[in-house]
């Protein structure tokens, strides 16, 4: 009789691991569902910008005037890669420096400060960056350089410099705790100074996540949206200084495109310049995992 | 041809008369019913809300919905037949001009060009406003005031406001690229108030002390000047039907576009009454 009881519970137990493995199996299909969907709408949809435009004057040429059939994103997509390239530029350093202050120098309780304060970075919303960008930033750069209106790559790249400091600071941070307490205890024993060993060993030993965590931060600079379209002022040009006002992928697509017919030659030019957009994320997605693939290797 | 919006609205009524048909029998003659679906121009929003409102009051058994959604929004989905109305900023765009649909005009929106309060001109001729906007002249002092750069700061090429300028003040000349584009009314205020030497143009309802209104070949705006046919610088406010409208439909546009309604909302949302407009 016991044993009866027994088996009718396990044999419940067992329905319900089957169930939840079903219900796994599921949510793990929805999600792929869910992207791949993504990329065929957008992929379609942009995609049939070609039956209208050249792939040529697409991609090489830097007039933007759908009005008068002219289409070319070369200012949005050179925007983009300069702003993502200078906000790593000013922004890596940066974080790289705090990482390596929280994880090696900073005192215990300075490091349980700085922690959760790093994390409060990400609680901030974008817009909120991009209003102290608009308000405070680009004044601040048309009085100190003398320029017309201070709208324009540095703007958005010190912008987005700061909002990528979280990625960096605790990818890397992360990395260099894990790097082993052996190789830092050997570096100090043969007389090396902390300078020395940081520089020497712990950083070389790091250099995979830290690599991870600057191409995820770049992920997140050339997807930033609401921010830069505040700050870099928008304009359908091919930037030639730091000052001047251009326009990235995302800050093209936010601005045109509750205004544009959907379906229309422009409105599927938005499409394609999501899916360049999309193309570039996932090149870096790969290019980490191959980093971070090089680390267990 | 009887238009597909034009069955939906005519069955709508003929499905909620069938409901009424067994409590209420000797239905009051005239008696409006049925749903008016709307989407389209944002701007548009503050005026339809009271329109809205106002009708239902008067029509118990009609129920109103308006949607924001853009102008081409509502022009597209009034085309397809999602939508009984579509409402626009903006004139209708090319692929929808042989689709069947009916302009009404709803309110007249007067535009405003702005510039940085430190800037000395007060008013510019339109050969001027198109030599600045065009990128001709870039330095205040050709067209009277001090040495300074003119920063132009103003809205996307899809933006029906700058659509308008287009058409009222640059007619064939184009916009230069060299400017700055923010994407509201209100950030291009912001930012022209913020910015020494900026010029642009808002919806007159978005004038404030932060900015200085330029007038229009030496005429301010003023509601007068507008409805006076002095003040040139304007478009209207329309709603597109598939077709005649009929019904419930006809009657919410009958009553958005009335005098009495106009003359208590337009103006106070920053409107020109479309009663009250030069023909």
């Amino acid at each position: 009789m016991a044993s009866s009881v027994n088996i009718g519970e396990h044999n419940l137990k067992l329905a319900y691991d089957r169930y939840m493995r079903y219900l796994f199996i599921a949510s793990a299909l929805l999600l792929t569902v869910i992207i791949a969907a993504i990329i065929i709408f957008v992929g379609q949809q942009g995609l049939m910008t070609f039956t209208e435009v050249s792939p040529a004057d697409f991609f090489l040429a830097g007039k933007w005037d759908p009005t008068e059939g002219k289409y070319g994103a070369l200012s949005f997509i050179l925007g983009s890669v300069y702003v993502t390239l200078l906000a790593v530029l000013l922004g890596a350093p940066l974080g790289l420096a705090g990482a390596v202050f929280m994880a090696k120098i900073a005192p215990p309780r300075l490091r349980d400060i700085m922690r959760p304060a790093t994390d409060l970075y990400v609680a901030i919303p974008s817009v909120v960056y991009g209003f102290i960008g608009l308000t405070i930033l680009v004044p601040y750069i048309r009085v100190q350089f003398g320029v017309n209106t201070g709208f324009g790559l540095l703007a958005a790249a010190a912008i987005l410099a700061v909002m990528i400091l979280p990625t960096i600071i605790s990818i890397s941070e992360d990395a260099i705790r894990s790097v082993p307490r052996a190789l830092e205890e050997g570096s100090l024993a043969l007389g090396a100074t902390r300078w020395q060993t940081i520089t020497g060993v712990i950083l070389p030993a790091a250099l995979p996540g830290i690599l991870t965590s600057v191409i995820l931060a770049m992920a997140r600079a050339v997807g930033e949206t609401m921010a830069v379209q505040m700050v870099i002022g928008n304009t359908p040009q091919i930037a030639r200084s730091l000052f001047m006002p251009t326009s990235t992928l995302t800050s093209e697509i936010v601005v045109e495109m509750g205004n544009t017919p959907f379906g229309s030659a422009w409105g599927n030019s938005l499409f394609l310049m999501a899916l360049v957009l999309l193309l570039l994320s996932l090149a870096m997605i790969v290019v980490i995992r191959r980093v971070a693939g090089e680390r267990t290797a | 041809m009887p238009s597909f919006s034009y069955l939906a609205s005519v069955s709508a009524c003929w499905r909620a008369a069938g409901r009424a048909k067994p409590t209420s029998p000797s239905r009051r003659g005239g008696e409006i019913q049925g749903t008016v679906t709307a989407s389209g121009s944002t701007a548009l929003l503050p005026l339809l809300k009271p329109a809205q409102e106002e009708f239902q009051k008067l029509h118990a058994k009609v129920t109103v919905n308006i949607a924001g959604g853009g102008s081409f929004t509502g022009q597209n989905q009034v085309a397809a037949g999602s939508v009984n109305i579509g409402n626009s900023d903006v004139g209708l765009q090319d692929s929808l001009k042989s689709a069947g649909l009916v302009e009404h005009k709803l309110v007249g929106i007067p535009f405003v060009f702005i510039v940085n309060p430190g800037v000395a001109v007060d008013s510019l001729t339109p050969e001027q406003y198109v030599a600045i906007f065009s990128g001709k002249i870039t330095n205040w002092k050709d067209v009277g005031g001090k040495d300074q750069a003119i920063t132009i700061i103003h809205r996307a090429k899809s933006s029906g406001s700058r659509a308008t300028i287009q058409e009222v003040v640059m007619k064939s000349a184009s916009f230069t690229d060299n400017a700055v584009i923010q994407d509201s009314n209100g950030a291009v205020r912001a930012a022209i108030a913020s910015t020494p030497g900026a010029v642009g143009y808002v919806d007159a309802a978005y004038v404030d002390q932060s900015v200085k209104g330029l007038a229009y070949n030496g005429v301010k705006f003023s509601l007068e000047n507008v409805t006076g046919g002095k003040y040139p610088v304007y478009t209207f406010g329309r709603m597109y039907t598939k077709g005649q409208p009929t019904g419930a439909v006809k009657a919410f546009i009958d009553y958005a576009t009335s005098k009495e309604f106009q003359e208590k909302y337009a103006e106070k949302q920053g409107f020109v009454p479309v009663t009250k407009m030069p023909k």
